[in-house]
């Protein structure tokens, strides 16, 4: 099957690679990695061999021993992390580590490929999202999702912040429709620009307006927490600055789930920090912890540009 | 220097390589033009060759006659009768009028046979109309016989030996004094558009065909449109890949190329001898013609459903879109203007269908204009086959008429469904 994941897998073949010629020039590190990384008494870490502080004060979003796999390839491997209410937390890690498939997990994307299978268990406010009770289409209503590239749809920009409304039936009447799209575009900083071209298609706007578009569409189903898979990576540095300050602000409202290639957003915008490495969650801490201090030299590679 | 020297010899190399990329370049735009001017210059030939052919045939010749509306030949038993009345007499006598000294019976035979037999259903038609024409002398103009309009339109050869001929010499003679006299004329052949088929070529009309066409299309597209579209959404966005969809697939694309004939033999096995559907009729015509163009809408339907972007199916399902909103709120609209280009060429390719029609009855005579989806019918390209076919020498002109017609009824057809994509497509 040709398909995404088989070029997830020949990223992580690379990667895996390089880390081997490290290995080489490194060869005393196994040791003292295995020492670093082994599993404290406490149970947390227990699962994987992750290091640092999987559990989150007040979680709210927590996956549990989660695997994932694309027909035989094992892409996500025992990870347990837990996101507290309004919380940042960055997902890092080299390209094909893992962490977008974790991220897809948080709101059941992988349900659209037919290969990927997750196991483990992810609760959300103490419900199990893979439960057979619970509806996807539920679920993605109250986990909200933005992607790496800005993705309107070919369709009026009022219409693109009304369209979850509508599909849930949120808005009574036209009034309370218009609210909610006013409301959402202020909150994700785009009303002033548009409010008197609304009837006008998404696609006409910038890239970084688009991006925060998508950003208005979703805050406008009122979700629970945010996934944003790369939300930056087609944008220019200015409209990266908005979107980064924008986060800010929507923290206070909503869980985040970031998953981002650089590290200064990571460190500008979480308060807390997972890196993923071929499947594994190597190491979870407090952002400044990892960026001033990391436990493994995994993440210290990472971080310092030699992986990656 | 070392360096300076092998960038020298690149340069070199990348001049020399030029040239042979240049005219290898300029071979293949010559080769180009000359294969469209190739097919253009076809193209031209075609059409002009039918219209050099078939443009006569909007016309007819007409002859100006006093006709009498004689009590002694309409009223036979006191009330003017309109079903039994001898128009064709009335005919006659205005021949025998504008030509005293012919007496023979066999001359006045020959003269009866310059008027169309239609002439008389044309006076009966215009005393239905009219009354108060009863018993009154008109001039009117009468259409001629095809071999006079062909006598008049120049496509005979008067040299030729008589019996070479389809007119007789004294038709030949009888036609000249008609035109000195001024009393031929060529007007818009409006039969060809109001009538159904006819064995008279200046009665034969297009219309039934027409109809017929127009009836089944109507059927075909309601019919598998619908269907394809489902079948296509279906396969491309719910069926699960397994074996089996791919058994599926790998049918309905040989099924596009299967020859059309063989679903002429489908539709006479199962939709007329097993679900009794009257033969000969558009519906089962549109049924064999939606088997034929199902191939087509689905391939094309999925290719449009493939190219809509995923991301757009995965923001609508971020937002928890169920799967149908996705598809009828997103993926449909989108992959419309594409659905409806694979209709095009379905239906294009159903209008011009004759083979399949052969086998279920459609090749038949038939001079009622069909005005439903079960009466008797034939399309246009059987019609042109069946006028191709005809010995008269006026059907020649006529199967050009005919298939200007088809050309004509492609163009609108093609014309609206571009006009209704680009309105889909600006809707967005």
């Amino acid at each position: 099957m040709a398909s995404p994941e088989f070029n997830k897998l020949q990223a992580m073949d690379e990667s895996q690679n390089k880390l081997r010629q490290q290995g080489g020039e490194t060869s005393a590190r196994p040791t003292t990695n295995g020492a670093v990384r082994r599993p404290p008494a406490s149970r947390e870490a227990a699962p994987g061999t992750t290091v640092g502080q999987v559990r989150a004060r007040n979680a709210f979003l927590t996956a549990e021993d989660v695997n994932v796999h694309y027909g035989d390839i094992h892409a996500i491997k025992n990870v347990t992390l837990e996101i507290g209410r309004n919380e940042v937390i960055a997902l890092i890690g080299p390209s094909g580590c893992g962490k977008s498939t974790f991220l897809r997990c948080l709101n059941r994307m992988n349900d659209t490929i037919e290969s990927a299978r997750v196991t483990g268990r992810i609760m959300l406010d103490g419900q199990d999202i893979y439960s057979k009770d619970l509806d996807p289409v539920a679920l993605r209503a109250r986990v909200g999702m933005v992607f790496q590239k800005p993705n309107p749809f070919p369709k009026s920009i009022y219409d693109n912040v009304a369209y979850g409304p509508r599909i849930h039936g949120l808005a009574a009447d036209r009034s309370e429709l218009d609210h909610i799209v006013h409301k959402s575009l202020d909150r994700a900083g785009l009303l002033k620009e548009v409010k008197d071209r609304l009837d006008e298609p998404g696609t006409s706007l910038s890239g970084g307006q688009q991006q925060r578009l998508c950003i208005a569409r979703t805050i406008a189903v009122n979700p629970e927490v945010i996934l944003m898979d790369e939300p930056c990576s087609a944008l220019d540095p200015i409209a990266t600055a908005r979107i980064e300050d924008l986060m800010d602000e929507l923290s206070e409202n909503y869980a985040i789930v970031i998953v981002t290639h650089s590290m200064q957003q990571a460190a500008r915008v979480s308060q807390r920090v997972a890196y993923f490495h071929l499947g594994n969650l190597i190491e979870v801490d407090e952002t400044e912890k990892i960026f001033t201090n990391p436990r493994t030299k995994l993440t210290e590679d990472y971080i310092t540009g030699r992986i990656g | 220097m070392k360096g300076a020297e092998a960038r020298k010899e690149t340069r070199r190399k990348v001049e020399q390589s030029l040239g042979r990329r240049r005219r290898k370049e300029l071979s293949f735009r010559i080769l180009g033009v000359g294969a469209t001017a190739l097919g253009v210059t076809f193209l031209l030939v075609f059409f002009a060759s039918l219209i050099a052919q078939g443009a006569s045939a909007f016309m007819q010749t007409y002859v100006s006659l006093d006709v009498e509306f004689s009590r002694e030949h309409l009223v036979p038993d006191g009330e003017p009768d309109l079903q039994f009345g001898d128009f064709d007499a009335l005919v006659r006598g205005a021949l025998r009028a504008q030509f005293p000294d012919v007496t023979g019976r066999s001359e006045r035979r020959e003269l009866a046979r310059l008027v169309s037999v239609g002439a008389a259903y044309q006076l009966r038609d215009a005393l239905a109309d009219k009354p108060e024409l009863l018993g009154t002398r008109l001039a009117v103009f009468l259409p001629a016989s095809s071999e006079v309009d062909m006598l008049f339109k120049g496509k005979i050869d008067r040299s030729l030996p008589e019996e070479q001929r389809r007119i007789s010499d004294l038709q030949l003679e009888w036609t000249d004094r008609l035109v000195a006299e001024g009393r031929l004329e060529r007007r818009f052949n409006r039969a060809l558009f109001t009538n159904g088929d006819s064995r008279e070529p200046e009665l034969a009309g297009i219309r039934g065909a027409l109809m017929g066409s127009f009836y089944m299309l109507l059927a075909t597209i309601l019919i598998s449109f619908p269907i394809g579209t489902a079948a296509a959404v279906y396969l491309e966005e719910f069926a699960p890949r397994n074996r089996w969809s791919d058994l599926v697939e790998v049918n309905i694309n040989n099924l596009a190329a299967v020859p059309s004939i063989v679903f002429g033999l489908l539709g006479l096995a199962v939709f007329i001898n097993w679900a009794a559907i009257p033969r000969s009729s558009p519906l089962v015509g549109g049924l064999v013609l939606s088997l034929l163009t199902l191939p087509v809408i689905i391939i094309a339907s999925r290719a449009a459903i493939k190219a809509v972007p995923p991301s757009i199916r995965e923001a609508a399902l971020g937002l928890g879109a169920s799967k149908m909103q996705v598809v009828s709120h997103h993926v449909l609209p989108l992959a419309l203007p594409g659905m409806l280009t694979g209709a095009i060429i379905g239906m294009s390719r159903a209008l011009g269908e004759s083979a399949p029609l052969l086998m279920i009855g459609m090749v038949a005579f038939i001079v009622d204009i069909p005005a439903g989806f079960t009466d008797p019918a034939t399309a246009l390209p059987v019609q042109i086959y069946l006028w191709a076919d005809s010995p008269e020498r006026a059907f020649a002109e006529r199967t050009s008429a005919a298939i200007i017609v088809l050309l004509g009824f492609l163009l609108a057809m093609n014309l609206a469904a571009v006009i209704m994509r680009k309105r889909v497509e600006r809707q967005w």
